[in-house]
């Protein structure tokens, strides 16, 4: 998923990615929406408006799934994308108080985006990789056996102005070829 | 190279050519490229292998692969060096060109990354002595550790399809469905429906169009068994599907896949466009005149997209609400034509059952469960990861000798099983064989597979808050039970630990979980009561302390704890001074430390950096 910023909806995007949906019926839906937000970052109202036009599904219908799905964004994205896992293997070995300090080093609940764009921050239910907790997952990579003081330490690394490569965590499966 | 295989013959033939490439590497160097190793930085390890057998010109004789999980995350990066098996853990990008030199080179043992028995204090050759392996029977996971995923060859090359033609030529449909029936194979999603059952009525149902679905939306958090066996070996779910609709006579399938699994999501999208390229998936499969196509859908994070109304639901664009049933799916499923659920498990057990029997399959496991069973071993327990053991295992076999007991050296006190529709089983149902019934007996349940170990210091008022907290926030809303039953319990829960618990609240939990029990609309809220009532059930006493004395005995509920410094333990380091957040915890040097009570936001970080354990909670 790109997490770029987006200010100005470039809609000419748009056309190419309907062209892979056409005359599929309504069950394209998802997968449309998610094609879309790969492209935008998150889902710019101007876009659904003009798929909903040109599908023939109704706007409602879009507004109905793109709020029920945790993972669709109405609003634009952070550059980084900080998700910590709050699934029971995490919960049991601590993943509060590394939510905790997430929170106060962002100063943002989950869920929000800092009013730069710098961060977005997120809790997800579980990344099931649970051997690794607790977990967090920084744009896409994954950083295992976190606590406190590391992952303070990892947030501050990325809050630096420029950003500099981690040293915590090694590449992730997000880079498998 | 892509080529159409036409009958089982030509695959047989294939198959050979391809086993007879691979005798050309003398050594294979495998490393696991699953989500706990690649954290670890497999992939660096990866790439160190293939730049050492490079310049040192081995490329030749020696392969380099990455496999899938290989289970053992706990010791990750784990690397298997083939033919010998030798197994090498915790192995970093350093270690490489020693292992090149020694093992490669001279065929010498690297002592210093063999795994070391915490017991016996040996050093471990093998992958198969090494007591969480020893103990585990892997047929689903049988080539995790040494096939490369991306590689429909790889999968050829060990029998992979071969249950297909055997299907497709040697067998009607019929019969296929007659030998899943007989295998006794149950659902591994968590109900453990039996299959064979589930596909009759879906073949009996009248209509010529139907549909099959792979259910890989593992959502229950602490398992993650689905995603090792898509990320490890997708082709053996692919082809347990086409055997599957052959003998229901299903024209299209679909995987449905979690959107937290990227991996998972390519790994399958790969394996079908493989299997379309040797005509293994299509038009006239091996030139059988079968037709069959898979799509994949990826999910978008909704817990509920797990049940099978709500996943159709999903996959026809809608939102992921389920529908009462009757009318099953296997009736009226997904654009109302007759369709078949099974989960990844599952569909991966069916090539196994094809090809060995239903005997074979049937003589593993109990009376009533049969063949193995995959579970994610995590929480506070020494061996984390992933395990594949035969059904009736006890769960003390399975935390003890696999799982090498508590980590930490503390006390165990329960397992929750069956994620937020199971339940905390304690000590002492622990010689409780695993399977379907023993478990929904217990006040738990299956499930799909998360089995997370709790320790002492784990609050079980505390868990059942959690769960009621996740499901509060994944339950569709659809219809009132569930909706609001689990928030009222949350509620009840959260006064619970934050002091404000009253006496009639334990009865007030028990009555609102059999109103779940009984009245909610799908399986999310009728068992939503499970983690809840299996607390009080096992550890009523706990519940009583929070409630009666205002006391966690785990000391984790912020607001019936205080910390404090053990006066003749502390040596004055100042570590907690140093990692307090709120300066609560101050003192100078040769004194002891003391943490301001005013100050204090009880966030327990003093006491993990304490190496002394000076620091109380009282």
């Amino acid at each position: 998923m790109a997490t770029g910023i987006v200010r100005e909806v470039d809609l000419k995007a748009l056309e190419k990615i309907f062209r892979g949906f056409e005359g599929k019926g309504e069950s394209i839906l998802i997968p449309l929406v998610q094609a879309i937000q790969a492209e935008y970052g998150f889902l710019p109202k101007e876009a659904l408006v003009k798929a909903s036009h040109h599908f023939r599904i109704p706007l409602s219908r879009f507004y109905g799934v793109v709020t029920f799905y945790a993972q669709f964004y109405l609003t634009p994205r952070g550059k980084h994308t900080i998700r910590c896992c709050r699934g029971t293997a995490c919960h049991v070995r601590g993943a509060a108080k590394v939510i905790e300090t997430v929170e106060q080093e962002l100063g943002l609940k989950e869920g929000e985006t800092s009013e730069d764009l710098s961060f977005s921050f997120e809790t997800v239910a579980c990344l099931g990789a649970c051997a690794l907790a607790p977990v967090v997952v920084l744009d896409e990579r994954y950083y295992g056996q976190m606590n406190p003081e590391k992952v303070r330490v990892l947030v501050r690394q990325y809050k630096g102005a420029s950003i500099q490569e981690s040293s915590i965590g090694e590449e992730n499966n997000g880079k498998a070829d | 190279m892509a080529r159409q295989i036409s009958s089982p013959i030509e695959l047989k033939t294939y198959a050979e050519e391809v086993c007879k490439k691979k005798e050309r590497w003398e050594m294979v160097i495998a490393v696991c490229g699953g989500t706990g190793c690649s954290a670890f930085g497999s992939y660096d390890v990866r790439s160190a292998f293939t730049k050492e057998v490079e310049k040192l010109s081995l490329s030749d004789r020696v392969l380099v692969k990455m496999t899938g999980c290989h289970g053992f995350c706990e010791k990750g990066p784990v690397t298997i060096i083939y033919p010998w098996q030798y197994t090498y853990v915790s192995i970093k990008p350093e270690d490489v060109p020693e292992v090149i030199e020694k093992t490669i080179i001279k065929k010498e043992l690297v002592d210093r990354l063999l795994y070391r028995d915490p017991v016996t204090k040996q050093r471990i050759k093998h992958n198969n002595e090494i007591p969480f392996y020893a103990h585990q029977k892997r047929l689903v996971f049988q080539h995790n550790g040494h096939l490369d995923p991306t590689s429909i060859d790889d999968y050829i090359s060990v029998g992979g399809y071969q249950a297909l033609a055997k299907a497709l030529f040697e067998m009607t449909p019929e019969q296929v469905l007659v030998e899943v029936e007989k295998s006794g194979l149950r659902g591994r999603g968590g109900a453990g429906f039996p299959t064979g059952r589930k596909w009759r009525f879906c073949r009996n149902s009248p209509g010529s169009e139907k549909y099959i679905i792979c259910n890989g939306d593992e959502g229950d958090p602490g398992a993650f068994m689905d995603r090792s066996v898509m990320e490890g070996n997708p082709h053996s779910v692919i082809e347990g599907m086409i055997i599957g609709a052959y003998a229901i006579g299903a024209t299209k399938g679909f995987v449905y896949v979690r959107a937290e699994y990227p991996i998972a999501v390519k790994y399958t999208r790969l394996a079908i466009e493989q299997a379309h390229q040797y005509g293994l998936l299509g038009e006239n499969i091996l030139g059988s005149g079968f037709s069959f196509d898979i799509e994949v859908r990826e999910g978008a994070g909704a817990f509920v997209c797990g049940e099978e109304t709500a996943l159709i639901a999903s996959i026809e664009g809608k939102r992921g609400m389920p529908r009462p049933r009757p009318p099953f799916p296997a009736v009226s499923g997904l654009w109302g034509k007759p369709t078949n659920i099974n989960n990844v498990e599952t569909w991966a057990n069916v090539p196994l059952i094809i090809n060995k029997g239903a005997d074979w399959f049937a003589s593993i496991g109990t009376a009533e469960s049969k063949g193995t069973k995959t579970f994610s071993l995590v929480g506070k327990i020494n061996n984390t990861g992933i395990v594949e053991v035969p059904l009736g295992i006890t769960l003390r076999e399975i935390i003890y000798d696999i799982g090498g007991g508590i980590s930490g050296g503390r006390k165990f006190k329960a397992v929750q099983t069956g994620g937020p529709s199971g339940g905390c089983i304690p000590e002492w149902l622990l010689d409780t064989p695993v399977d379907y019934e023993r478990l929904t007996e217990l006040g738990s349940m299956m499930g799909s597979g998360g089995m997370i170990v709790m320790d002492e210091g784990t609050c079980m008022i505390d868990v059942a808050r959690y769960f009621m907290k996740f499901l509060s926030e994944e339950s569709c809303g659809k219809c009132v039970p569930c909706r609001e039953g689990i928030d009222r319990a949350l509620d009840i829960l959260t006064d619970i630990t934050e002091g404000k618990g009253r006496k009639e609240d334990i009865s007030l939990l028990e009555e609102l979980g059999e109103v779940l029990k009984d009245g909610s609309l799908c399986g999310l809220g009728r068992t939503a009561a499970n983690p809840v009532l299996s607390t009080i059930k096992y550890f009523r006493n706990e519940y009583e302390a929070h409630i009666n004395e205002k006391k966690c005995p785990a000391g984790v509920c912020k607001a019936l704890i205080t910390f404090s410094i053990d006066e003749e333990k502390c040596k004055s380091c100042g570590k907690c001074a140093k990692v307090c957040p709120t300066k609560a915890a101050s003192g100078k040097k040769k004194e002891p430390y003391k943490i301001d009570k005013e100050k204090c936001i009880k966030c327990g970080l003093c006491r993990e950096s304490c190496k002394f354990g000076a620091v109380i909670v009282s």
